[in-house]
């Protein structure tokens, strides 16, 4: 099955860790992408900081388009990959061993991709 | 489906009392004891929860039918699961995209496995399926309100309304819960199986915790007026059993059953003509032996793997109780230093709740009193948090307080037989 996985974070946490921690863990990060290849099969990517985000979202007359992310939680998305294992006990096998997670704040939330099969399962 | 012109047939209709009752009574009764193992099978060979359940749901509806017309057969769950088996079959068969499947289904279940289960021992064959199921419904990814709802359902299975009734919630909102999280299991590829070592011991501590809620959720009910959730104490005793069975090795599948068993073994001591009576006031004549020297051993088993963990605890607290002649005589010491272990393993405030109770018999009522009002906020909305508070206070002479935290309680509780004790110890 395929997993989108998204990887989230809280900016102000991650502003308290020390820089050289941060460079170890995008070392290990990217590691983490060479040893698991097999299961990843679009390696997604790394989004620019949350301040470059801008919504266009529902008015009462027409569409606005604001400043800041879709989100109101403190938590944004960092990036995302696409994955391709037997199930979600695989996946979340997969995901435990994500560097990042041994930061406050991270997470990394796991969606099935909607399939023609997967749909009509309903 | 033509059931409604089968419905209309006056040999249907006719004899009541007769035929027709009789072979309503005795499909409820299968239904009740085997669907859950049905829909296991199925599941488990199709990996589809949702074509399993409609099968066997669709095979009771042919079974209501067929029985009043032709009377019950000679091993009703046979019929049944063979129904099943073919309705399964023709849902797959008008899906071709499960063609392949079709292959994998054909050894899975065959009618031998059907035969009435008369002991844990006799259903070890079927533990399999039914265990997947469970640790299936019983993942991590599921909220645990859907975890007990789609385990009553899938693995015991309880109708809709029972399930609501069991935990207290509405049927819409019940049904809504269980296709949630059915559609979750599928759409997300949550396997129905037993995980890997790695992944076994947290997965089984959730599963042990909503055997133990379903235990308990028919405790309360039971308590003084309903004697048909005593089934789901049953069928929470069965799982215990079964689990400890199949999982020989873990300690704690062990200390879950010695602690249902105790529990089950105090039932009959537990309400009298449909009054509750507590723990102190309890005639411990009636208290099960046979059950609590099976509960004990299983206590023992447990302790010889090694691994402590918090059911053993808990079923060594009850031990505590089991092996005391007389209330008076209760070992309260040793009941607290298990609750300070506990602690380490759950800090929940039920176990501190339970833990000021120990305290105060042990000659602590003051100390017991300050833990408890430490909880405030935690538990003010539990009956038995206001009640313990009461009697902590009336032990301190602090009556009036007392009857104010008693009327809390009486308030707050869900039970009629609890609400008739508070009652009278208030004079509402």
């Amino acid at each position: 099955m395929k997993y989108v996985i998204m990887f989230t974070f809280d900016p102000e946490l991650d502003a308290q860790v020390s820089e050289e921690r941060m460079q170890g863990l995008y070392g290990r990060a990217n590691q983490w992408y060479g040893e698991n290849a097999a299961q990843i099969v679009d390696g997604g990517a790394q989004l620019q900081p949350v301040e470059t985000a801008t919504t266009v979202k529902y008015g009462e007359s027409g569409s606005v388009v604001v400043d800041g992310p879709f989100s109101e939680a403190k938590e944004v998305v960092g990036g995302f990959s696409v994955i391709d294992v037997p199930d979600m006990d695989a996946a979340i096998a997969l995901v435990r061993t994500w560097p990042f997670l041994e930061l406050p704040g991270w997470g990394v939330e796991i969606r099935p991709i909607l399939t023609i099969a997967s749909q009509s399962e309903e | 489906m033509s059931g409604s012109d089968d419905a209309a047939r006056p040999d249907d209709a006719s004899a009541p009392g007769g035929e027709v009752a009789a072979s309503d009574l005795l499909l409820s009764q299968v239904v009740r004891e085997q669907s859950g193992r049905i829909v296991a099978a199925l599941a488990r060979s199709l990996g589809s929860l949702d074509i399993a359940e409609e099968a066997v749901a669709e095979a009771v509806e042919e079974a209501l039918r067929a029985w009043r017309k032709g009377g019950i057969p000679q091993n009703p769950g046979a019929w049944l699961t063979q129904a099943a088996r073919h309705n399964a079959l023709d849902r797959l068969r008008r899906e071709k995209r499960y063609r392949e499947k079709l292959i994998g289904m054909l050894p899975g279940i065959d009618s031998e496995s059907a035969a009435p289960e008369d002991s844990w021992a006799d259903s070890f064959g079927e533990v399999d399926d039914r265990l997947s199921l469970l640790f299936g419904c019983c993942h991590p990814a599921l909220a645990p309100e859907a975890q007990l709802a789609l385990t009553l359902r899938a693995v015991c299975g309880l109708t809709t309304a029972q399930i609501a009734r069991a935990t207290f919630s509405t049927e819409p909102a019940t049904a809504q819960r269980i296709v949630r999280a059915k559609r979750k299991i599928g759409a997300t590829g949550i396997p129905l199986r037993i995980p890997d070592a790695t992944d076994r011991a947290a997965r089984l501590d959730i599963v042990l915790t909503i055997v133990s809620v379903m235990y308990n959720e028919a405790h309360l009910v039971a308590g003084g007026d309903a004697a048909a959730d005593r089934d789901l104490a049953d069928d929470a005793l069965w799982l215990a059993g079964v689990i400890a069975a199949a999982l020989p090795r873990e300690a704690e599948a062990h200390g879950l059953l010695a602690l249902l068993l105790f529990h089950r073994a105090r039932e009959s001591a537990r309400s009298v003509d449909g009054e509750l009576v507590l723990m102190a006031d309890q005639d411990r004549s009636r208290w099960n032996q046979t059950l609590i020297v099976r509960a004990r051993a299983e206590l023992e088993q447990a302790a010889r793997l090694r691994r402590p963990g918090r059911w053993q605890l808990h079923a060594a607290i009850a031990a505590c109780h089991a092996d005391a002649e007389t209330a008076a005589e209760t070992d309260w010491l040793q009941v607290l230093v298990l609750y300070d272990l506990l602690l380490g393993y759950d800090p929940s405030p039920v176990v501190r709740l339970n833990r000021a109770v120990a305290l105060d018999r042990v000659g602590a009522p003051t100390a017991a009193l300050t833990e408890v009002d430490a909880l405030e906020g935690q538990l003010t909305r539990a009956h038995l948090w206001h009640a313990v508070r009461a009697h902590l206070l009336r032990r301190l002479g602090r009556d009036d307080e007392a009857l104010v935290a008693d009327l809390h309680a009486l308030e707050l509780t869900a039970n009629e037989a609890e609400r008739r004790l508070l009652a009278a110890r208030t004079g509402r």
